[in-house]
């Protein structure tokens, strides 16, 4: 990965996009490293797309700068940006073959014939489409047309590929093995990939880093870990992942402090109501009220002072406990200080 | 879906009487065309004879007419495909203050009657004093051939996804090649349609023709006053044979063409 002193593939300065009186960017600053899978994570209406409109030239900021490798693109046209996009919908030309729609940015900068035909086979080969050549696009899966999105527009070896959820119109299980795909396309080709999505499934799981949007803002920059661990706002605790959030006497009782905090689930541990409390943790007693019941794990709800937390379990083999946790069966619940996360109220 | 039910019998006579009623009458022009007789129509044709055609042909008027309609429908749909194409793309690609008034605009010429299009252009004619001269004919067929053209290429950009245009841009095309690659060869076929289907439009108007064209004659304006002298009558009907000719191939062109795509092939006319 680029060192710091390295020049970002793309850098926001202060951007902001106003569509009349609505900032769907608002005075937004970050950087993108050189060959990072870089992902925008938000809710729709967040900003994100509006980021990558920006990037691709679809879009002019209303105030600040965007630099691409170091040049500032201002009115910059998409057709002059060394950046290609993979399109929500795909946005293959219907009226050409498959080959014909990877090959149609070569086509445009003039490559001869013969390199161009050979560059899409191999291209098709990546994602593996090979022998698909002379199919129309309407002939193809949903799936294989987003390869071929891909592939058209990986064969203009862009320094920066854009992708604005291009998973969201697969089902799940194509989605989760297309997930791993792109990860191994991206870390073959050595592109830098900005994602947009609002699966913060995708983005955890895919991302080197990832921005978590919201309004308009970045509510927080970081590795998968760093955010889903150390959510710095209200608005990502709850965004990305479950989790519980803690305000008012049940926040000071736990956290120690007025204000507010997060703690995921799965950090909650739940003992019988007698057991010992090991040093440096943070206990509270409770009694159960639901369990669901989810498979690889359950999830207890349990009410405790002034409050109520969410707490999910392993449903390991031989594991304590679920069956004797009925609802309305007291317990203990204890948990390490290092999960207790203060974070900023968000708008 | 298509029904499997047999129709019946009694269904099959009528729809069949139907199809007789409309084109019977077609039939008896196509048959005068080649009548002996030259002052009236008289069923059974006493003789027949071919000559008619070569008459028609070495006639003076008949060809100036038929060389005007030529040239007026050729130069209004010309017009039409590039304005119509322009106005359809404008009221897709944008929102614009007015667009909903100016797209009704666009289609009143074909919605209003003619009479009224025509009565409004002769009133504008004589006022501008401008003189009658083929201008004049191709601008009262452009006020609806535009409409048929704008109709179909703009139900044609509704079925086009508008990321296709972002999508050429972002794979380096500008704005022109854009247009080449991208955004024609997805309108063409509603391009040949709506041209065609002005074309024939415009071959065969008498309305608007009657208040613009001064003391031109237009083909269909030429059978008309042909009709009420009766001298060499098969002649107007070998000019109408050819009109037949001339505009049903188009249309029947037009109808396969866009068959696949459940396109608006026509208009309201």
């Amino acid at each position: 990965m680029a060192g710091a002193e390295a020049t970002p593939a793309v850098s926001f300065q202060e951007v902001s996009r106003r569509f009349g009186d609505v900032r769907a960017v608002d005075n937004v600053t970050f950087d993108i490293a050189d060959g990072e899978f870089f992902s925008m994570l938000g809710p729709s209406g967040s900003g994100k797309t509006t980021c990558l409109r920006l990037i691709a030239g679809f879009e002019q900021p209303s105030s600040g700068h965007i630099k691409v490798h170091g040049v500032n693109v201002e009115g910059v046209p998409p057709y002059e940006r060394d950046v290609n996009t993979v399109f929500q919908d795909y946005a293959l030309f219907p009226h050409m073959s498959v080959g014909e729609n990877v090959e149609y940015g070569l086509m445009i900068r003039k490559v001869p014939k013969a390199e161009r035909r050979q560059r899409s086979e191999e291209m098709l080969k990546l994602v593996k489409l090979d022998g698909m050549y002379a199919r129309k696009p309407s002939q193809l899966s949903g799936g294989q047309r987003q390869r071929v999105a891909l592939a058209r527009a990986l064969i203009n070896r862009p320094r920066v590929l854009l992708l604005d959820e291009p998973l969201g119109a697969l089902d799940l299980k194509l989605r989760e093995s297309m997930q791993n795909e792109l990860k191994a396309i991206q870390r073959q080709v050595g592109i830098t990939f900005v994602y947009v999505t609002h699966d913060q499934g995708e983005a955890l799981s895919m991302s080197d880093r990832l921005a978590v949007f919201n309004h308009g803002r970045i509510e927080q920059i970081g590795s998968p870990s760093e955010v889903y661990d150390h959510p710095a706002s209200q608005f990502v605790a709850g965004f990305v992942g479950q989790t519980n959030l803690l305000d008012g006497y049940l926040a000071q009782r736990l956290g120690g402090f007025p204000g507010m905090y997060a703690i995921r689930p799965e950090r909650i541990r739940i003992l019988t109501p007698d057991a010992e409390v090991p040093m440096g943790v943070a206990t509270i007693d409770g009694r159960v009220d639901t369990i669901t019941y989810l498979g690889a794990t359950s999830r207890v709800e349990i009410n405790v002072e002034e409050g109520r937390l969410t707490v999910i379990e392993q449903n390991l083999e031989g594991g304590t406990a679920v069956a004797e946790r009925r609802p309305g069966a007291n317990v203990r619940l204890i948990i390490e200080r290092r999960h207790i996360q203060p974070v900023s109220e968000s708008q | 879906m298509r029904s499997n039910v047999k129709a019946g019998w009694s269904l099959k006579v009528a729809a069949l009487g139907g199809m007789l009623f409309l084109h019977i009458p077609l039939l008896i022009i196509i048959l005068y065309a080649f009548s002996i007789e030259e002052k009236s129509f008289v069923f059974p044709i006493p003789g027949f004879t071919t000559k008619w055609f070569a008459v028609a042909f070495e006639r003076e008027d008949v060809r100036r007419a038929l060389g005007l309609s030529i040239k007026v429908a050729a130069i209004a749909t010309s017009l039409a495909l590039v304005l119509g194409t322009l106005a359809a793309a404008a009221v897709w690609r944008s929102r614009f203050f007015g667009r909903e008034a100016i797209s009704l605009l666009l289609i009143l010429p074909i919605a209003l009657p003619g009479i009224i299009t025509g009565i409004a252009l002769r009133s504008a004619i004589g006022i501008a004093e401008i003189p009658f001269s083929t201008w004049t004919l191709v601008l009262g067929h452009a006020t609806f051939c535009i409409v048929v053209v704008y109709n179909n290429v703009l139900a044609r950009f509704r079925r086009t996804n508008r990321a296709l245009i972002e999508a050429s841009m972002d794979l380096g095309a500008n704005g022109f090649q854009t247009l080449r690659y991208v955004v024609l060869p997805n309108i063409a076929t509603a391009l040949l349609a709506g041209g065609m289907l002005a074309f024939a439009l415009s071959f065969d108007e008498v309305i608007v023709t009657t208040f613009t064209a001064g003391q031109q004659s237009t083909l269909p304006i030429w059978m008309l006053s042909e009709l009420i002298r009766p001298r060499q009558r098969p002649v107007t009907n070998v000019v109408a044979v050819f009109v037949i000719a001339v505009t049903f191939v188009p249309i029947v062109l037009a109808f396969y063409l866009t068959r696949d795509t459940h396109d608006v092939a026509g208009s309201v006319k």
